[in-house]
C-alpha cells in the first residue's frame, strides 16, 4: 500500500511534462538531498508508512520523515526493485512476502542506496501510526531488528462499523500523548511545540483544498486529469514530507492553473506522450498501480482513449474529497481521525459505498479493479466489492492482476487482453448489445 | 451471394466461419497450422467456402427435390479427392527434398518415400473406415500417424535410419500445410466418372446444382477477427472484437437463454456472463499461468504417446481416480510419470488430471459470477468427453441442476461470434458496397 509523490521517470527524454511535474520533481530531489544530508546535519530521521502518517507532527520536532513504501516504488519505478527483490529472497524472505518490504529490505541490504543514488540514513525512530496492514507491523520488527532502533505502534482502531466513534478518536489521542509524542521529544531533544503544529495543519488544510480541487476537476468532460495514473503524481506531495508546507500549497495552486487551462481549452489528460486525444471511456479505477511498468500500463489505458476519472488509490492518504480537513483548532485529534480515515482503514461496505458513488458522480462507463498479489489489504475482499459495485452501479466491473514493484507479476499480454476485452465489453453495450 | 466471414485465430488452431445474411453458418473451417496467421486464416477460410459450397448445394438440392441422399457420397468423395490431392503435393515436395542430398543414400530414400506414400493411398482409395477418419481429422494427424506406423518397416528394408524417413515428414509437412487449396470444386466432385450412378437420383440435376453451388460467388461483405492472433493480422480495428465477446455471443447464438459461458482453449481459460443479447456483462480469465488449459491436455497426450482424441475416452474408463492437485503444464510429465511409477494406471491418472483441470475452471466461473440459468461450455477442449463429465460432476455439486450445453461446433464459437459481429456491424439489408477485402 501507499501513495506515490512524484514518481520520477527513469528517462525523462521525450516526455511531455507539465510545470507542476517539473516542480514537484525539484522537489522530491530537494527532500531526498535532505534525507541523505541529515546525519551530517545533525538531523534526527524517523520511518513511517504513507497511510495514516503524522508527517505535521513530525516536522514539528524538525525530525525527516522518510517512507520505505515511497523508496520501494522508487526504485521500481526506475528498474531497482526486482535486484532487491532478488537480495530479499536470497536472505529468507519467501516470495508470498509483500514486494515493498522485500524491496526495502533488499535496498538496506544493499548499503541502503536510495533512489537519488545516495544512502537513505538508518532510522532513529520506527513510526507506525496505521496498523490495519499486519504487514506494517511485521516490516518494522525486522528494522527494528536491522537498525535497533526505538519503535512506536499506535493501534489505530478497524472502522468496522463505517465511522470514527469519540471513544476510537479518544484512544488515538492518548496514544499520541502519552506514547508518541514523549517519544519525539526524545529523539529529537526538543519539547512538544503545539503552536508550530497548528501552523503546519493549517498549511495542509489548504494544500488539501487544492488537492480535492483538482481530483474534481475529473467531473468535467473531457476530464482534464487521469485520477489514477495523473493522480499518483497529484497526491504524492500530500501524503508524504510535503504536507503542511507552504512548497506543497503552491504546488496544488500551479496543478489547478494547469488544470483550469485544460478545462478552458477543453483538452484531456497530459500523457507521456503529450494530451490526450479523444475522451472514449471513463472508468473508476480500485487498487494501487503497478510501478515497474508503470508507463506500459498506462499506455494500455491511453492508447484506447481510457482515463480514470476516480480511484480509491489515491485516497489511501485520506479522504479529503468527502470532507476531511486537519483542523488546526484541534491539533491532536485531526491527526488521530487522520489515522483512523484512510481508505485501507474502511469497512468494506464503505468501500463499495465510496466507489459506488465515484462511478456516480464521475459518470463513469467502467469500474475496474487492479489487484495486486502484495496488498491484502487492498486486495482482500476485492471480487465482493466488483459485485456489490456492479449491482448498485449497474455497470459491468473488470478485473486485472499484476504486483507493485515485482516485475515477475507484470505480463504485459495478459492484461492488455484483458483489458481491451473490457473495454471493447463497454464499447458493445455502448452500440446497444449485438444489435450493431 | 453475400457472406460474412469471422476468424478465430487460437493458440493450437484458426477457425474460420462463413454467415450468410440470415445468419445462418454456411461454412466452416479449421486448420492446425500454426507457422503463420496469415497463411492459416487463408487455409481455414479456403476450407469454410468449401464447406459453405456444400451447403449450398444440399439447400439447391433440397429445393429441387431430389439428390439430397447423395450428399454424402458427394461428400466423401470430395474428401477422399482433396486428400490425395495434397498427399500428391506432399510426395512431390518430399522426393524433391529427398533428391537434394544425392548419392547413393539419396536413391534409396526415394524408393522408401515412394513406397510410403503408394501405400498411405492405396489404404484411403481401398480402406472405407481409413476414408471416413479423413472428415473428422486434420492432414498432418492422418499422414503423420500412418508414415509412422510405415517408416519402420521401411527404413529396414531399404537399410536406412528411420529418423530419416521421419525427418523429410517433419520438413515437407509444413510446406505442405502451409499451402492453399487451390482445386476446382466442382471439378474435383464431378471428374472422373457420373456422381450419381446406381443411386436413383437424376444425374442431371445432381451435375448442374454441383455447378451452380460452384459458381456461386462468395463475396465477404464483412469480416471479424478474434482470438490470440487478431492483433497480427491486418483486420481494421473495427473489425476486432475479444475472445470473450464472441465466445459469449457464439452461445448464445446456439442457446439463445444462456447467461454462463466457460471456454477452455489451448492457452486460456475464460469464464464468462452474458446478459439476454448474447454480450458479456463479466469475465475472469486464468492469469498468467496457462495451468489446465488445453496445452496442458496436449502435453500429456504427448506424453502417454496418445492422440488428443483418446485422453478423454481413456480416462473415461477408470475405476477410481487418482488425486491429482497441480495442472501446471511444465511439469505435467514429471506428474504423471511420478504417478505411473507408484504403480497407478494409466486411466485413473487421467480421471483425475481430468477432475484437476475442472477444478480449476470452477475458481474462475465462481470469480465471475457463478452459473446462472442455462451454461454453455465453448472452445477445444469441450471435444473431450471426461472434461465434460466432471464439468457436469461439479456443475451440479456447486450450482444445482442446471443446463448444460455443449454443442458439436463448440469449437467453432468464437468464430461465428465473429461472423456475427461482422454481420451485425453492417445491418442494412441489400447495401452496395465494395468487398472488405
Amino acid at each position: 500500500m501507499s501513495a506515490g509523490p512524484a514518481p520520477q521517470p527513469a528517462r525523462d527524454a521525450g516526455v511531455h511534462k507539465e510545470k507542476s511535474m517539473v516542480l514537484q520533481k525539484d522537489m522530491l530531489a530537494e527532500y531526498f538531498e535532505r534525507v541523505t544530508t541529515s546525519p551530517k546535519a545533525g538531523r534526527k530521521v524517523v520511518y513511517t508508512f504513507v497511510p495514516g502518517n503524522l508527517t505535521e507532527l513530525i516536522q514539528s520536532f524538525d525530525l525527516v520523515p522518510v517512507y520505505p513504501e515511497i523508496n520501494a516504488l522508487q526504485n521500481a519505478m526506475r528498474k531497482r526493485s526486482d535486484s532487491f527483490i532478488a537480495e530479499a529472497e536470497r536472505a529468507g524472505h519467501s516470495e508470498d512476502v509483500c514486494t515493498y518490504v522485500k524491496c526495502d529490505v533488499g535496498m538496506s541490504i544493499g548499503g541502503n542506496i536510495g533512489p537519488s543514488g545516495e544512502p537513505i540514513p538508518p532510522p532513529d525512530l520506527l513510526l507506525l501510526s496505521y496498523t490495519g496492514c499486519f504487514v506494517f507491523m511485521k516490516w518494522f520488527e525486522n528494522l527494528r531488528t536491522m537498525y535497533r532502533c526505538p519503535v512506536v505502534m499506535l493501534h489505530v482502531p478497524y472502522q468496522g462499523e463505517g465511522m470514527v466513534t469519540p471513544e476510537m478518536r479518544d484512544y488515538v489521542v492518548r496514544q499520541i500523548r502519552t506514547e508518541l509524542i514523549p517519544a519525539l521529544e526524545k529523539v529529537s531533544g526538543r519539547p512538544y511545540d503545539e503552536e508550530k503544529l497548528r501552523e503546519r495543519l493549517r498549511l495542509s488544510a489548504r494544500a488539501e483544498d487544492g488537492l480535492v480541487r483538482a481530483l474534481a476537476s475529473a467531473k468535467h468532460r473531457p476530464s482534464p486529469i487521469d485520477a489514477y495514473f495523473g493522480g499518483v503524481y497529484y497526491v504524492g506531495p500530500i501524503f508524504t514530507a510535503f504536507r503542511g508546507t507552504q512548497g506543497c500549497v503552491d504546488y496544488y495552486d500551479c496543478l489547478n492553473e494547469e488544470i483550469d487551462e485544460r478545462i478552458r481549452a477543453r483538452v484531456g489528460p497530459v500523457t507521456p506522450e503529450g494530451p490526450l486525444g479523444e475522451e472514449r471511456y471513463r472508468l473508476v479505477v480500485e487498487g494501487p498501480p503497478n510501478w515497474t511498468h508503470f508507463r506500459e500500463f498506462w499506455k494500455l489505458f491511453y492508447d484506447q482513449g481510457a482515463v480514470v476519472v476516480a480511484s480509491s488509490y489515491t485516497k489511501v492518504g485520506g479522504l479529503y474529497d468527502r470532507g476531511f480537513r486537519h483542523d488546526p483548532d484541534h491539533p491532536l485529534e485531526t491527526l488521530a481521525d487522520y489515522c483512523l480515515g484512510c481508505y485501507t482503514n474502511l469497512s468494506l461496505p464503505s468501500r463499495v459505498e465510496l466507489l459506488t458513488r465515484y462511478v456516480r458522480e464521475y459518470e463513469a462507463d467502467g469500474f475496474l479493479i487492479h489487484s495486486v498479489k502484495s496488498c491484502n489489504s487492498f486486495s482482500a475482499g476485492q471480487l465482493l466489492i466488483m459485485r456489490e459495485v456492479e449491482q448498485r452501479s449497474g455497470l459491468a466491473g473488470g478485473f486485472l492482476e499484476s504486483d507493485l514493484v515485482d516485475s515477475r507479476y507484470f505480463s504485459a499480454a495478459n492484461l492488455k487482453n484483458r483489458l481491451e476485452s473490457y473495454l471493447q465489453m463497454i464499447e458493445q453495450k455502448r452500440r446497444g448489445g449485438a444489435a450493431a | 451471394m453475400s457472406v460474412y466471414l469471422g476468424v478465430d485465430l487460437g493458440s493450437t488452431t484458426t477457425k474460420a466461419v462463413i454467415l450468410d445474411r440470415d445468419e445462418k453458418i454456411l461454412g466452416r473451417g479449421i486448420t492446425n497450422t500454426r507457422s503463420d496467421y496469415q497463411v492459416a486464416t487463408a487455409v481455414a477460410e479456403t476450407e469454410a467456402r468449401i464447406n459453405a459450397r456444400f451447403t449450398i448445394l444440399r439447400r439447391l438440392l433440397e429445393a429441387e427435390g431430389s439428390g439430397v441422399e447423395m450428399l454424402d457420397a458427394l461428400v466423401s468423395r470430395f474428401a477422399v479427392r482433396a486428400f490425395l490431392f495434397r498427399l500428391a503435393r506432399l510426395r512431390r515436395l518430399a522426393l524433391a527434398h529427398a533428391g537434394s542430398a544425392g548419392g547413393p543414400v539419396t536413391e534409396r530414400l526415394r524408393l522408401a518415400l515412394q513406397s510410403i506414400f503408394e501405400r498411405i493411398e492405396a489404404d484411403v482409395r481401398l480402406n472405407p473406415e481409413a476414408a471416413a477418419r479423413l472428415k473428422r481429422s486434420f492432414f498432418r494427424d492422418l499422414v503423420g500417424v500412418a508414415w509412422m506406423s510405415l517408416a519402420e518397416s521401411e527404413a529396414a528394408k531399404f537399410d536406412l535410419d528411420f529418423e530419416d524417413l521421419m525427418g523429410v515428414f517433419d520438413v515437407v509437412i509444413l510446406k505442405e500445410e502451409n499451402t492453399v487449396l487451390d482445386f476446382d470444386f466442382a471439378e474435383t466432385i464431378l471428374a472422373g466418372h457420373d456422381p450419381v450412378s446406381g443411386n436413383g437420383a437424376d444425374p442431371r440435376v445432381v451435375r448442374e446444382a454441383v455447378a451452380a453451388a460452384a459458381r456461386e460467388p462468395l463475396e465477404v461483405l464483412n469480416l471479424a477477427g478474434t482470438g490470440y492472433g487478431r492483433q497480427r493480422l491486418p483486420f481494421r480495428k473495427d473489425q476486432i472484437r475479444s475472445e470473450i465477446l464472441c465466445h459469449g455471443l457464439g452461445a448464445h447464438y446456439f442457446f439463445p437463454a444462456t447467461r454462463s459461458v466457460l471456454d477452455i482453449g489451448g492457452q486460456d481459460t475464460k469464464a464468462i456472463q452474458i446478459g439476454g443479447d448474447g454480450i458479456a456483462t463479466n469475465f475472469q480469465m486464468n492469469d498468467r499461468c496457462a495451468a489446465g488449459c488445453g496445452r496442458y491436455l496436449g502435453y500429456i497426450a504427448d506424453e502417454l504417446n496418445l492422440s488428443l482424441d483418446e485422453l478423454g475416452p481413456l480416462a473415461l474408463t477408470a475405476t477410481r481416480r487418482v488425486q491429482v492437485s497441480s495442472t501446471c503444464t511444465v511439469f505435467a510429465g514429471a506428474e504423471l510419470r511420478e504417478r505411473l511409477e507408484l504403480g497407478e494406471r494409466r486411466e485413473d491418472i487421467l480421471a483425475g488430471l481430468h477432475r484437476a483441470i475442472v477444478l480449476r475452471a470452477m475458481s474462475l466461473l465462481s470469480r465471475s459470477g457463478g452459473v446462472r440459468e442455462e451454461f454453455t461450455f465453448t472452445g477445444g477442449v469441450a471435444r473431450n468427453p471426461a472434461v465434460v463429465a466432471a464439468l457436469r460432476e461439479l456443475v451440479i455439486e456447486n450450482y444445482g441442476g442446471v443446463t448444460l450445453n455443449i454443442h458439436p461446433d463448440s469449437i467453432y464459437m468464437g468464430a461465428v461470434g465473429a461472423a456475427l459481429f461482422a454481420r451485425r456491424d453492417l445491418p442494412m439489408e441489400g447495401l452496395e458496397m465494395e468487398p472488405t477485402r
